[in-house]
């Protein structure tokens, strides 16, 4: 099948920044840990590639060991909202109509109130600010996103033949659940873990930036963006640099997870 | 239409129940004693004993919740333990600013999403049309607060056109007022224009799919024609639902955007809270929002039902 060329841009981008971010687990330019204060502020040079920031760290080991927290604070909170989101939306499919479907889907609905911003403010306000409590506000979030994609495609799966057939030999609704269901959302399944995995490194840098989210030295996009605002105004490049790297991972996931829709469900190709 | 306000009303009132059940709860459970977390470890046994009894923390959990609550009902929010003033009082000086700046890029967002999304779905498969979409791909993509940094160092450092932070306050005028919140509306309001525009263009391409749109071309209407006076209208049902949704987006988007600008709002008042530990603020604020939230969902929910009396019958 021919790839849209929107996830062929999508998914190059995305396994670029993953391979320099993955990179960093082996090497860096510079040792992000060690501050060199005498070199802040460097302009880019062939010894800081992108130059240093106002504690002479490299910014560009900055940016790929930043992007690490960004990556394992979206995967773990789309993690979240699947392990959970999913059984529940095809529970609440299995059972359609009945107390168990009206309870989950009015819950979720309780959830989709709080946006994660307002998850992570009430977390702090009482844990205190940390990575773990980003991970868990949005993942929070995260799980009627997921409940309601599972539920909304499980419902149309159950009016078909097959399943019928499936029901007639016997099977239970959980056995029908899992193995007629489940393979057959697990297409939208993928799209919305796209898309969520790029709202989730939005959230997390916007939780990073405002101090809810990872806490100092750990070096994330937000917090880099952060430290910036102070020298907004001597150096906009430390403001610029991560910004650009939060756009182009967020854009080229969400380029991906449209290409991927595109792809795996030609219904709405000719709608678009 | 009467007996589905009702309904809804009802649940209305349910959620809100619920929602102000967890925000209690998430407060209750904090590890330990809530007077002496939020007075830290050198405070004296008598000051703690003294904030419990002023946090009403002597009762049981559910006369403490049915007093909270009922506070909330009576617009009673509680005493700010920092500012020694009623947290109604604090709330009310900053909503002013949370409010007009929320609905602002409400505007702003719909006022460019509006006339791009339809540009987009009249000439699809364009230049035109892909140019749109791929301005909006970057749109979605950039982080607001992030844009707000660099609208700062375009037109305030830079250009010098606006100040790149405060609030002179309504008192000073409504335009040197209107004018400090542009920016900051400006970086809410372009990702959810960018999205605003993407549901209207897909929305629009939808309706005109539909066979009352293929009826009114065969009685001789232009693609335009059709689409300005058929499908506009009936292409508004998703718009609406997102427009909706943008406004709890938004609110949340103030909290970090207000901290870009300085701008002493809602979002400012919550962050001081955390960081001065000052629980009732962050319970009662955030109490506020959630309620907003809540609120514009169900008048969402209910104009549909005044506009589309299909929705009526739904539940």
């Amino acid at each position: 099948m021919k790839w849209p060329v929107q996830l062929k841009l999508g998914a190059f981008i995305t396994v670029f920044f993953i391979a320099i971010i993955a990179l960093s687990f082996f090497w860096t330019p510079h040792d992000v840990t060690i501050l060199n204060i005498p070199e802040k502020l460097q302009p880019s040079s062939s010894k800081y590639l992108l130059g240093s920031d106002h504690l002479g760290r490299d910014i560009l080991s900055m940016l790929m060991v930043g992007g690490r927290t960004s990556i394992a604070v979206a995967l773990i909170a789309v993690s979240i909202g699947v392990i959970i989101g999913v059984p529940l939306g095809l529970l609440a499919a299995a059972t359609r109509g009945s107390l168990i479907d009206e309870i989950t889907m009015r819950s979720n609905d309780l959830i989709f109130a709080f946006p994660s911003l307002v998850i992570a403010i009430l977390i702090t306000a009482v844990y205190g600010p940390s990575a773990s409590n980003a991970i868990i506000a949005i993942g929070i979030f995260n799980i009627p996103v997921f409940a309601r994609v599972s539920r909304g495609a499980a419902l149309s799966l159950w009016t078909l033949d097959y399943v019928l057939a499936a029901r007639t030999f016997g099977k239970k609704s959980m056995r029908i659940s899992i193995e007629h269901i489940l393979p057959n959302i697990i297409n939208l399944l993928i799209v919305q873990g796209t898309i969520q995995f790029s709202l989730g490194i939005l959230a997390e840098a916007g939780l990073s930036y405002i101090g809810l989210g990872v806490q100092p030295p750990t070096p994330s996009w937000g917090r880099m963006l952060a430290d910036a605002q102070t020298f907004i105004y001597s150096s906009p490049r430390l403001a610029f640099l991560p910004g650009m790297a939060i756009v182009m991972m967020v854009l080229g996931l969400n380029l991906m997870g449209d290409g991927l829709r595109d792809l795996l469900d030609p219904r709405i190709r000719r709608g678009r | 239409m009467i007996r589905f306000a009702t309904f809804r009303l009802l649940s209305l009132t349910l959620s809100l129940i619920a929602a102000s059940i967890v925000v209690f709860a998430v407060i209750e459970i904090i590890p330990g004693d809530t007077a002496s977390y939020m007075l830290g470890l050198n405070a004296t046994p008598e000051a703690v004993e003294a904030l419990r009894n002023q946090l009403g923390l002597s009762g049981s959990i559910p006369e403490r919740y049915i007093a909270w609550a009922g506070g909330l009902l009576t617009g009673d929010f509680g005493q700010s333990y920092t500012y020694r003033v009623p947290v109604s009082e604090l709330i009310l000086d900053r909503i002013w600013i949370s409010i007009p700046l929320t609905l602002y890029a409400l505007i702003l967002s719909t006022v460019i999403a509006f006339p791009v999304g339809l540009i987009s779905a009249a000439r699809r498969g364009k230049l035109s049309d892909y140019s749109i979409m791929g301005a909006t791909q970057l749109g979605i993509a950039i982080p607001n607060f992030w844009f707000a940094m660099l609208l700062v160092l375009i037109f305030a450092v830079n250009l010098h056109w606006f100040s790149a932070g405060g609030f002179p306050g309504w008192a000073g005028g409504f335009w040197p007022a209107t004018k400090a919140l542009t920016l900051p509306a400006i970086a809410l309001a372009l990702p959810q224009a960018s999205i605003l525009a993407r549901v209207m263009r897909s929305s629009l391409l939808e309706t005109l799919t539909q066979d009352y749109i293929r009826s009114a071309r065969a009685k001789g209407l232009t693609r335009g024609q059709a689409l300005r006076r058929h499908a506009l209208r009936n292409a508004m049902i998703p718009v609406l639902t997102i427009i909706g949704m943008q406004f709890s987006f938004l609110l949340a988007g103030a909290i970090i955007i207000e901290n870009v600008f300085f701008i002493p709002g809602l979002g400012k008042l919550i962050f001081q809270g955390i960081t001065q530990r000052d629980l009732i603020v962050v319970e009662s604020t955030v109490m506020l929002l959630v309620f907003a939230v809540i609120l514009v969902t169900f008048i969402v929910d209910v104009a549909y039902a005044a506009v589309d009396p299909r929705l009526r019958t739904r539940k």
